[in-house]
């Protein structure tokens, strides 16, 4: 007989408790330092008095670490993905027209969505606008150098700028950055907090360059190099270039049925 | 072999660098460009508890000031509840306080400042009561990877003497680099820190 009794009470009360997923806690996996510059770079020579000395304390992630900031589309501006036209004044800027994209990853390969990425760089001729920037290439009136994106559901992200120049800096008497766009990404917790600065495919500084070559590691040099993306280029406008980042993965299971960052 | 583990690798930092503010807080930079602007200011005029200043600077190794230094602070509200659905704890959530702000170091003094309210004591997920604090992240040029560290408030003697996490610290001499002094400066709570990178009063940093 097909009558089912009417549900007086959902059936998996009575049930014992299940085995958890050995990986539902919500921490963060531990990261790997091996892939990071170390605080102590004496190449780079601004990290001697900088870098702390002391063991850091491993810290088991607590609430603290596994919340972090929500962002929204409140937060921005229509404007805000597009260096070309966010500070122009009377015309596009001088240089090299770029599209940027990529997406921002976990560990696991996951998507980050909904995520803050912040972006900011030189102009064409490698000067920053900035108070304390002296170089002696010209400022562009025409470019602000800054701009930022919230990810889509799939973690991917985009934005329009010039091409930054090279410049030189004090280290050695002869250092000169390969030219870099900084990037800054919040994730979903604030134990994901990142800064970084994405290359150019091809560029000959990469491999003299003090800051860039403060990572020990081949491999996690190579992922800051971001490939020419010919297939996502705009035909008699722009060159595009794909830079996809990864954040730490996380142990997380028990709020997944709720949307991250709503 | 084995089958492969497929897990990706995260992406190498680096330094935020000496023009930080371009990027994060364009203003300080000298330049106006966002419609809307993160800020050192927490605290909105609905926000519960008390309102607080936290107020200091970061010291690398000469006991010099970096007055370049960009600070970013994360905190759960007045009653101790982070705004992030990741907290499930018992706590009212303020849909208002997000909880979050960043402040560039003053260009002379190398002072930084928030304001903000005092966040409630956390309740963590294994039901441990953790005292009252505010996690710190810190980058500058010079800092190759941004650095983790809390504050916890000097008034909260006996929450910090139960705290999980200050516990940690061994010797326990360093647990003082952790806590911020409570003062009262023209009718406002101040909470003063110092933060230094080197030296014997070094700061615990943590990796977190």
């Amino acid at each position: 007989m097909n009558v089912q009794a009417p549900a007086l009470q959902d059936p998996r009360l009575n049930r014992p408790e299940p085995f958890a997923p050995p990986h539902g806690d919500g921490g963060f996996f531990q990261r790997d330092r091996s892939m990071h510059p170390p605080a102590h770079a004496p190449g780079y020579k601004s990290s001697v008095l900088r870098s702390p000395r002391q063991a850091l304390l491993s810290l088991e992630n607590t609430v603290s670490e596994i919340t972090g900031p929500v962002f929204g589309h409140n937060d921005l501006g229509p404007l805000d993905n597009d260096l070309i036209r966010n500070y122009a004044k009377d015309g596009d800027p001088v240089g090299e027209r770029i599209i940027v994209h990529g997406r921002v990853l976990d560990e696991t390969g996951r998507g980050v969505p909904n995520t803050l990425v912040e972006f900011w760089q030189a102009n064409a001729g490698g000067r920053y606008r900035h108070k304390k920037d002296t170089y002696l290439a010209p400022i562009d009136p025409n470019f602000g150098g800054c701009g930022r994106a919230l990810t889509d559901d799939t973690g991917y992200y985009y934005f329009r700028t010039v091409k930054p120049g090279p410049y030189p800096w004090r280290n050695y008497v002869n250092s000169w950055r390969p030219a870099h766009i900084h990037f800054s990404v919040f994730g979903s917790g604030f134990a994901q907090r990142l800064i970084t600065q994405m290359y150019f495919e091809g560029d000959p500084l990469i491999p003299v360059c003090p800051i860039l070559t403060t990572i020990p590691d081949k491999d996690a040099l190579d992922r800051l190099v971001a490939p020419l993306d010919l297939n996502a280029s705009t035909p008699f406008d722009s060159l595009a270039y794909r830079f996809d980042i990864v954040l730490r993965g996380q142990r997380s299971t028990y709020f997944e049925n709720r949307t991250e960052g709503n | 072999m084995p089958q492969p583990l497929n897990y990706l690798k995260e992406t190498a930092s680096q330094t935020a660098g000496p023009y930080v503010h371009i990027g994060l807080i364009p203003a300080m930079a000298g330049f106006d460009i966002f419609e809307k602007n993160f800020s050192n200011m927490l605290a909105t005029p609905n926000s519960q508890g008390e309102r607080i200043v936290l107020e200091g600077k970061v010291l690398d190794g000469t006991g010099s000031p970096l007055r370049d230094v960009l600070l970013e602070i994360w905190q759960a509200n007045a009653a101790g509840r982070y705004n992030h659905p990741a907290d499930r704890s018992a706590g009212a959530l303020e849909e208002e306080f997000r909880g979050w702000g960043r402040a560039g170091s003053d260009f002379d003094s190398g002072l930084v400042t928030f304001e903000t309210i005092k966040p409630g004591a956390i309740t963590d997920k294994t039901g441990r009561k953790c005292a009252p604090h505010v996690n710190v992240w810190i980058v500058a040029r010079g800092i190759n990877i941004g650095l983790n560290t809390r504050l916890y408030f000097s008034d909260e003697e006996a929450s910090n003497a139960a705290d999980p996490v200050l516990n940690l610290v061994e010797p326990a001499v360093r647990r003082k680099t952790l806590i911020a002094t409570r003062s009262e400066r023209a009718g406002k709570v101040v909470y003063s820190f110092t933060i230094n990178l080197q030296g014997p009063e070094e700061t615990v940093f943590f990796d977190v």
